[in-house]
């Protein structure tokens, strides 16, 4: 098996859940500069609210397609729903307010999401019903799944939808105009409010679907899965440079790529046993097991932590963004 | 000839396409009163955001009182005898206004943390003396009364006074006020003129930016126009009131 | 600030106060443990977190930086503390040679955190500081192979009691008639630590380092003009905040006897932050009552919820720990909403308040 291939494969599926995910709090960052901490969250609503609708329907007689769809038709207005309440509850009547007090209600909405998830969807891990055939296909020594392929080709034709509602609608200028310049887009007549409001309801509708994928990728779903997945999220929009669009497409897909291989070479990379020199110690050890690691695959979660802070201590405006990290 | 206390040299500073700064270059001398005139957007916050170290200026070099003053960051600026006031107030609004000027000693006091929590004699007398002479300098800007009023809570006038109250604790040899008069109604204005003056006084030089070309032509000894980043003239006051080009950027041309 | 003399009257009034306060603080073990020893237990534990509330204010409160990986700091000291006395390394070392120690370390994780990062702007150092605390609870969970540094997620086990000369503060005594159980020590003990960190707090808000602090919360640029170098107090607020989180963590670990990465999760740090908002940042009665309050509400609820929905629909619905999560959420959201000076907003803060016209 070619372990290179292989987490390349990984690491485009999961770069695309976390690309569909940065570009919800990109567009949140761009147009009113507030990190929409409880993004994650919405995630995880879409994921249970998926699992729910599918487990509801499978055996029914449905055939399987439809009842994705449904799952998926009944997260995405859920998460548009939660997305436009959080964005009218807490983060609208603080818009005037110091930059910290935003980011701490959304803490607190994340606590209060999480929990509310936990009541309804119990604290159990639920697991995502099988209901397709998963058919894997070996490409040079790499196994891929139909799911993985549906992921990537999904997002990439979402990645492509979005990018045409920016830069191609009326919607999308005034969105624009609104990142560049509320005041100046209100005296144009651009009701600030609605597009603001319109760009939470988008992201929330994407992070819809980021949740099914990652569910069915998974093949579980838990109220706290949104938490960490929202927080690699947004380093990927901050690698990508945070309030640009196609950096958080990049940055999803790089982060993802990191990680993989990141969790697929770290335990040779740090096998004690391949130092030329052991000392006694480390020398018993390797005869005994063949090896000695120091840091395996069970970090994969620190390395995007890792890139997270190194690019916003070497490279603040990431990717392709302008810079925005520091103090001017 | 009096001893030269700032000088400047070729500064320039852009930002992105647009050069807010353009070879300027000019000496203060110890004593006086140094005005900074010019329409607006001529590059005169720009110069006191370069001079106090906020911006790192593209070419030219700055000394004062004979050392550099280049690539200092603005602490160090004031640690070397520079305070300022800015255009748009920059008070500690949630503090008491004695508080607001306790902290403009900061710099030239040194309890740390280990003084602090033991409450060393040292650190009593250095606070004694820091609360005493915040006192003393609210009752010079004529503010006393408003010790602890919450800064914010103070009317505008107070807080420009104030705000000078704070940079004079840092006890500067250079003061710069950026449009001190700024929003001030004529009381206040005499009443800051006579301030600026008591300040000149007291052998503290001061840099001044102002809109009001009255008062500026009434107190500086010598006064430079910015015209789009560029100085298009220095002299005492009569001679740059008489001078075209200065006249001309009043009156609305554009740069030749 | 400035207290305006007081008449001789208030002063003896005053005093009384303090001398009542006082009294009901010593006699209050013994009455809780009346109700049950656990009400001791849980009255330490929020005694731990009024310490981690003002060393969290210090970074919040004073300097405005918010910190979401605090608990960081409270495991670095908990963890100093549990491997250095207890049979984990087979290190006994003394409590008063420890608390030191952890206090250090976590200092210098504070430090080491807060140099790089101390100069991005609010939002990201907050998104940092949370990757940080992650980094910190993942390292815990796994440095257990392939050499045993930390044990894992099954946590170090039998760790020492403190003991000060021959008073073993695991064990009950009797003394002049009065049952001392272990709780109950640890009670006095941490009240006089409380006490000790209240005055530093107190002391240090009213001195040259604290107005230094405040003055870059209020405005940074104008804080450099002042002649502030801001990197390096915010750098002081960074370190005073976590050797307060590191000596909470070592007392914690010698009174639970057992730590482990659970109880250094994120959710702990955002419990902290929101005892922090609920009192008031930057105000220190405010910021006890408010780790008072958030200590001692779900203890209640935990008490009272089950007992009460069972006898109403004779089930249990919602769970006292999903409350008391809610409860931390809610404080956060409603609190920036509704009153972001705290419930309980310092003189001045009321002062500014009246003054508003």
């Amino acid at each position: 098996m070619d372990i290179f291939l292989q987490q390349i494969i990984n690491g485009l599926t999961l770069g695309a859940v976390y690309a569909i995910v940065a570009l919800g709090y990109t567009m949140v960052y761009g147009i009113i500069q507030l990190i929409n901490f409880a993004h994650g969250e919405v995630v995880m609503i879409g994921a249970m609210t998926a699992l729910t609708v599918i487990a509801g329907l499978a055996g029914s007689g449905v055939p399987p397609l439809v009842i994705v769809l449904a799952g998926v038709l009944a997260a995405v207005p859920v998460c548009m729903a939660v997305g436009y309440g959080l964005e009218r509850v807490a983060y609208r009547p603080l818009r005037h307010a110091p930059r910290l007090s935003p980011l701490i209600t959304a803490i607190g909405m994340s606590i209060v999401l999480q929990h509310v998830a936990m009541m309804v969807w119990s604290r159990n891990f639920l697991a995502f019903p099988q209901i397709f055939p998963n058919p894997v296909f070996f490409v040079g020594g790499a196994a891929i799944t139909g799911v993985q392929i549906t992921i990537i080709v999904l997002s990439l034709l979402i990645m492509g939808a979005l990018t045409a509602v920016v830069f191609r609608t009326r919607l999308g200028t005034a969105m624009r105009a609104t990142a560049e310049n509320p005041e100046v887009a209100r005296l144009m007549g651009i009701d600030c409010d609605r597009v603001i409001a319109l760009t939470f309801i988008i992201g929330a509708g994407l992070a819809a679907v980021a949740g099914v994928m990652v569910g069915s990728y998974y093949g579980i779903a838990h109220y706290t899965m949104g938490f960490v997945l929202g927080l690699k999220a947004f380093s990927a929009a901050v690698l990508g440079g945070i309030g640009n669009i196609a950096g958080a497409m990049l940055g999803g897909f790089l982060l993802g790529l990191v990680e993989a291989l990141g969790a697929g070479y770290i335990g040779d990379l740090t096998n004690l046993c391949h130092l030329p020199w052991q000392p006694d110690l480390v020398a018993a050890r390797c005869a005994a097991d063949g090896h000695l690691v120091l840091f395996g695959s069970n970090y994969q979660d620190v390395f995007a932590f890792l890139v997270l802070i190194g690019v916003l201590m070497f490279r603040p405006e990431g990717l392709l963004g302008e810079r925005v990290g520091q103090r001017a | 000839m009096a001893e030269v206390l700032l000088e400047a040299r070729g500064l320039t500073k852009r930002f992105g396409g647009v050069t807010a700064l353009s070879d300027v270059s000019f000496t203060i001398l110890r004593g006086e009163i140094y005005g900074l005139i010019g329409p607006n957007g001529a590059g005169k916050t720009s110069l006191f955001n370069v001079l106090t170290g906020i911006y790192a200026p593209n070419a030219g070099s700055m000394s004062f009182e004979g050392r550099p003053l280049d690539r200092l960051t603005p602490d160090r600026v004031a640690d070397r005898g520079i305070a300022r006031t800015f255009q748009n107030l920059r008070l500690f609004g949630n503090l008491p206004a004695l508080e607001n000027v306790m902290i403009g000693r900061h710099v030239r006091t040194r309890s740390g943390v280990f003084g602090a929590i033991l409450r060393t004699g040292p650190t009593r007398r250095e606070e004694a003396d820091i609360a005493r002479r915040a006192r003393e300098l609210l009752e010079y800007v004529g503010i006393q009364r408003r010790a602890d009023m919450l800064a914010k809570n103070l009317s505008y006038g107070e807080q420009r006074r104030l705000e000078i109250a704070r940079a004079l604790a840092t006890e500067p040899r250079l003061l710069a006020l950026d449009e001190p008069a700024a929003g001030m109604n004529a009381t206040e204005r005499a009443a800051l003129t006579r301030i600026m003056e008591s300040i000149r006084e007291r052998g503290i030089t001061i840099l001044l930016i102002e809109h009001d070309v009255k008062l500026v032509m009434g107190l500086c000894d010598r006064v430079a126009v910015l015209h789009y980043g560029v100085k298009i003239a220095e002299d005492v006051p009569e001679v740059v009131q008489r001078d075209p080009k200065v006249i001309e950027a009043y009156i609305g041309g554009s740069p030749a | 600030m400035v207290a305006s003399s007081p008449g001789n009257n208030s002063a003896v009034l005053r005093w009384a106060g303090l001398v009542l306060v006082g009294l009901t603080l010593l006699a209050l073990p013994f009455a809780l443990a009346g109700v049950g020893t656990a009400w001791v237990r849980i009255t330490n534990l929020a005694i731990l977190f009024i310490f981690l509330s003002l060393g969290l204010n210090i970074v919040v409160g004073y300097a405005g930086l918010l910190d979401l990986g605090y608990i960081a700091f409270y495991a670095v000291g908990a963890y100093a503390y549990a491997l250095l006395a207890s049979p984990h390394f087979g290190l006994h070392l003394p409590f008063w040679a420890i608390l030191p120690i952890g206090a250090a370390v976590a200092c210098l994780f504070g430090v080491l955190l807060g140099a790089p990062t101390l100069k991005l702007r609010g939002d990201y150092l907050a998104i940092v500081t949370l990757g940080f605390g992650e980094i910190i609870r993942i390292f815990l969970n796994n440095l257990s192979s392939p050499f045993n540094i930390t044990a894992g997620p099954q946590g170090i086990t039998l760790i020492d009691p403190v003991r000060v000369g021959a008073i073993t503060f695991g064990r009950t005594d009797i003394f002049v008639g009065l049952v001392f159980s272990g709780p109950v020590k640890y009670y006095y003990l941490l009240l006089l630590l409380l006490l000790a960190v209240i005055v530093i707090n107190i002391r240090l808000q009213h001195s040259r380092i604290g107005r230094a602090w405040e003055a870059i919360r209020e405005d940074e640029i104008a804080a450099r003009a002042c002649g502030i170098n801001t990197r390096n107090i915010k750098l002081l607020a960074f370190a005073m905040g976590a050797s307060f989180g590191g000596v909470a963590g070592g007392m914690f670990s010698a009174i639970q006897g057992f730590i482990s990465p659970e109880s250094f999760v994120l959710v702990e740090s955002i419990m902290v932050l929101s005892m922090v908002v609920l009192g008031g940042m930057g105000n220190i009665w405010g910021v006890i009552a408010g780790a008072l309050l958030l200590s001692f509400v779900p203890e209640i609820l935990r008490y009272t919820v089950e007992p009460v929905q069972r006898a109403v629909f004779g089930r249990m619905l919602v769970e006292p720990e999903v409350i008391r999560m809610l409860l931390f959420g809610l404080a956060l959201v409603l609190m920036m909403r509704f009153r972001p000076a705290g419930l309980f907003p310092s003189r001045l803060r009321r002062r500014e308040l009246t003054q508003e016209t």
